[in-house]
């Protein structure tokens, strides 16, 4: 029998990683609800962002803060590339064409980052005090990510609902032929979801070096998660989405105590496949 | 003259091993067998993915019966024929599992991309977590015979692996052939464009469409074993999860999804371009070819959006025979939801 006092850990791990993971499928649910196209290299541009803290911070001796800010930088620049140069071209194509212009860029990422720098894993690591909760064990390392991603995300909603631009693109993603009619420009609405979504990658990005090591192929640790978290919160449901992230993060981290990490990612997966089918409009949807 | 096309194409092919090829034969013969058994997986996609049903997690199906039949084979000695055959009934099960709730809830567009593609995940991480039976993540090698055995489906020459996937490749190409001119295509094509208008006029929805994926399902299952077989070694990154999943799709959007050589022609460019970058590059820039690999997928996508025989058919006949029966953006919705909420 498993001591209580490790469950306990692993479910306030999960929460800590939750937190990280909130902000990544809040920013690819972003583009998701908005423009309506699966980013499959979502998580791939938050590897590249990875490699940037890791350089600027581990090689050239960057102050941690400046490597983070010029991560969130090199985040929105992505986005906006990726709208640009992939999406728009292709913004009247068939679904499965957009989406595997996406998955083309994976395919090209990952094996140029392998180029680029090897399949070495990397990290930066730091030395920050713990806390000792009666027994329950609580890194910094992991506090303050959680706490970066939880401001960012109550700023990414007063951005989506007390701004101008926030509401526009909430309005786009309700409906876009009748935004078109009421004036407002679809395109530069994506293009600052784009940059939005990427900045949030960007975020994601500089906090998640510091929990895990970076390598070519991260994207396909998180990204089918990521995936699944936002059609589990409801696609474009912001809220639907947060709750979803701590969803799925408990499942892993415990049932990861429990038997492996496999067989962790393997229960969230197979709980996602069923509740798509119970709740197919999102864990938080009216049934109607 | 279109009607000879497959006859005189399979023909051809036929004689290709007895082309004398000096050095060159052993390792050309390797390409071609690859790209016929990625041919018959690309068209086993096809089957459903013209219709709109876009899975993104055959990997699951094929690594699934490649793995099951060497996992039989290794452990019990059971022979490919009979473990392949249980194999095909289990993956066939798995897609009858997957699809019912999804035909039944109507779970389309993104949504059944999404949830084919964590099925893909399930199994490739079982496979992985599994790793005391499975090798995990190292993979696992066929148990060798030593000899050539029928029995064992296992041969040192190259040519019956050769004739046998052109085989299994003719045998994909009638199916899909027989699929087009039965009433289901027009079934399928009526759920594709609205599933409660086809249910409206008397179309059993729920039954076409997981008739459909255990067909579709069935067939990569059976184009597992045979790559398992020829190269007698499985591994969970080559056969299942997202990787192997979207290599699939690409190759067939790429050829042309509704036409019936669309998959051959992308399988074949595909495999060529990887082979051919892997030749140039060779163990010097590691990764650079993958990464040119990735870059023209993108290109082709964008620039060739109806896929090399769409395109190209439309301009040799003056409109494609096996078409779309609409613009592919109508085909499945942009705007697809999961159930009204």
């Amino acid at each position: 029998m498993i001591d209580p006092i490790f469950l306990a850990e692993a479910a306030v791990n999960g929460i800590l990683l939750g937190g990280v993971l909130a902000l990544l499928a809040l920013g690819l649910n972003l583009i998701f609800g908005v423009i309506d196209i699966v980013w499959i290299a979502y998580v791939d541009l938050v590897m590249l962002c990875m490699y940037l803290v890791y350089f600027l911070v581990q090689v050239y001796g960057w102050p941690v803060w400046a490597g983070g800010l010029a991560a969130v930088a090199l985040g929105a620049a992505l986005g906006i590339a990726v709208h640009l140069l992939i999406i728009s071209p292709i913004l009247g194509s068939a679904p499965i064409n957009q989406l595997l212009a996406t998955g083309g860029l994976l395919f090209f990422l990952q094996s140029f980052a392998t180029f680029l720098w090897t399949t070495d894993h990397r990290s930066v690591r730091l030395s920050l005090p713990s806390y000792d909760l009666g027994g329950i064990f609580l890194p910094l390392t992991r506090v303050i990510p959680f706490a970066i991603s939880i401001l960012a995300l109550v700023a990414l909603y007063l951005f989506l609902t007390r701004t101008f631009v926030g509401t526009a693109i909430r309005a786009v993603s309700q409906d876009r032929e009748a935004m078109g009619l009421m004036g407002a420009n679809p395109h530069r609405i994506y293009l600052v979801t784009s940059a939005v979504g990427g900045l949030m990658a960007g975020l994601a990005g500089a906090l998640l070096i510091f929990l895990y090591s970076v390598h070519p192929f991260f994207g396909g640790q998180l990204g089918p998660l990521t995936f699944m978290i936002c059609v589990l919160g409801g696609l474009g449901n912001m809220v639907g989405a947060f709750v979803a992230s701590f969803i799925m993060s408990e499942i892993i981290s415990i049932a990861g105590v429990l038997w492996s990490t496999e067989m962790g990612y393997v229960i969230a997966f197979v709980v996602f496949i069923v509740m798509i089918f119970v709740r197919p409009g999102g864990i938080l949807a009216r049934r109607g | 003259m279109r009607r000879a096309l497959v006859p005189v194409l399979a023909a051809l092919l036929a004689l290709a091993p007895l082309v004398p090829m000096a050095g060159m034969k052993q390792y050309v013969l390797h390409v071609m067998i690859q790209i016929l058994i990625w041919s018959f997986i690309g068209g086993a996609w096809s089957l459903m993915g013209r219709f709109g049903l876009v899975s993104l997690g055959h990997g699951a199906f094929l690594g699934l019966g490649a793995y099951a039949t060497v996992l039989l084979w290794n452990f019990w000695a059971w022979s490919p024929w009979l473990g392949g055959a249980v194999a095909v009934v289990l993956t066939a099960i798995l897609a009858a599992v997957v699809a019912y709730p999804c035909s039944r809830f109507q779970v389309v567009g993104h949504y059944f991309g999404l949830v084919t593609l964590a099925v893909g995940e399930v199994i490739r991480l079982l496979i992985i977590a599994e790793r005391d039976w499975t090798g995990g993540s190292l993979g696992v090698s066929l148990k060798p015979v030593g000899s050539d055995s029928l029995w064992a489906l296992q041969f040192a020459d190259k040519r019956v692996f050769y004739y046998g996937a052109l085989a299994l490749w003719l045998a994909g190409l009638w199916v899909w052939h027989r699929v087009d001119r039965s009433m289901a295509r027009s079934a399928m094509e009526a759920i594709g464009e609205d599933e409660t208008a086809a249910a409206s006029v008397g179309i059993h929805v729920t039954r076409f469409k997981i008739a459909i994926t255990v067909l579709s399902a069935a067939l990569t299952a059976v184009g597992g074993v045979a790559y398992a077989q020829y190269i007698a070694y499985v591994n969970p990154d080559t056969l299942a999860g997202i990787g192997v999943s979207l290599r699939i799709v690409f190759a067939v959007v790429l050829g042309g999804m509704y036409s019936l050589l669309g998959p051959a022609v992308g399988a074949a460019l595909t495999i060529a371009l990887s082979e051919w970058l892997r030749i140039a590059f060779g163990l010097k820039l590691i990764g650079m070819a993958e990464t040119i690999y990735g870059f023209l997928l993108v290109v082709f996508i964008i620039f060739l959006p109806a896929g090399i025989v769409g395109s190209a058919g439309g301009l040799l006949r003056g409109g494609p025979r096996y078409g779309p029966p609409h613009p592919p953006e109508l085909v499945a919705p942009r705007r697809s939801r999961g159930a009204p909420r």
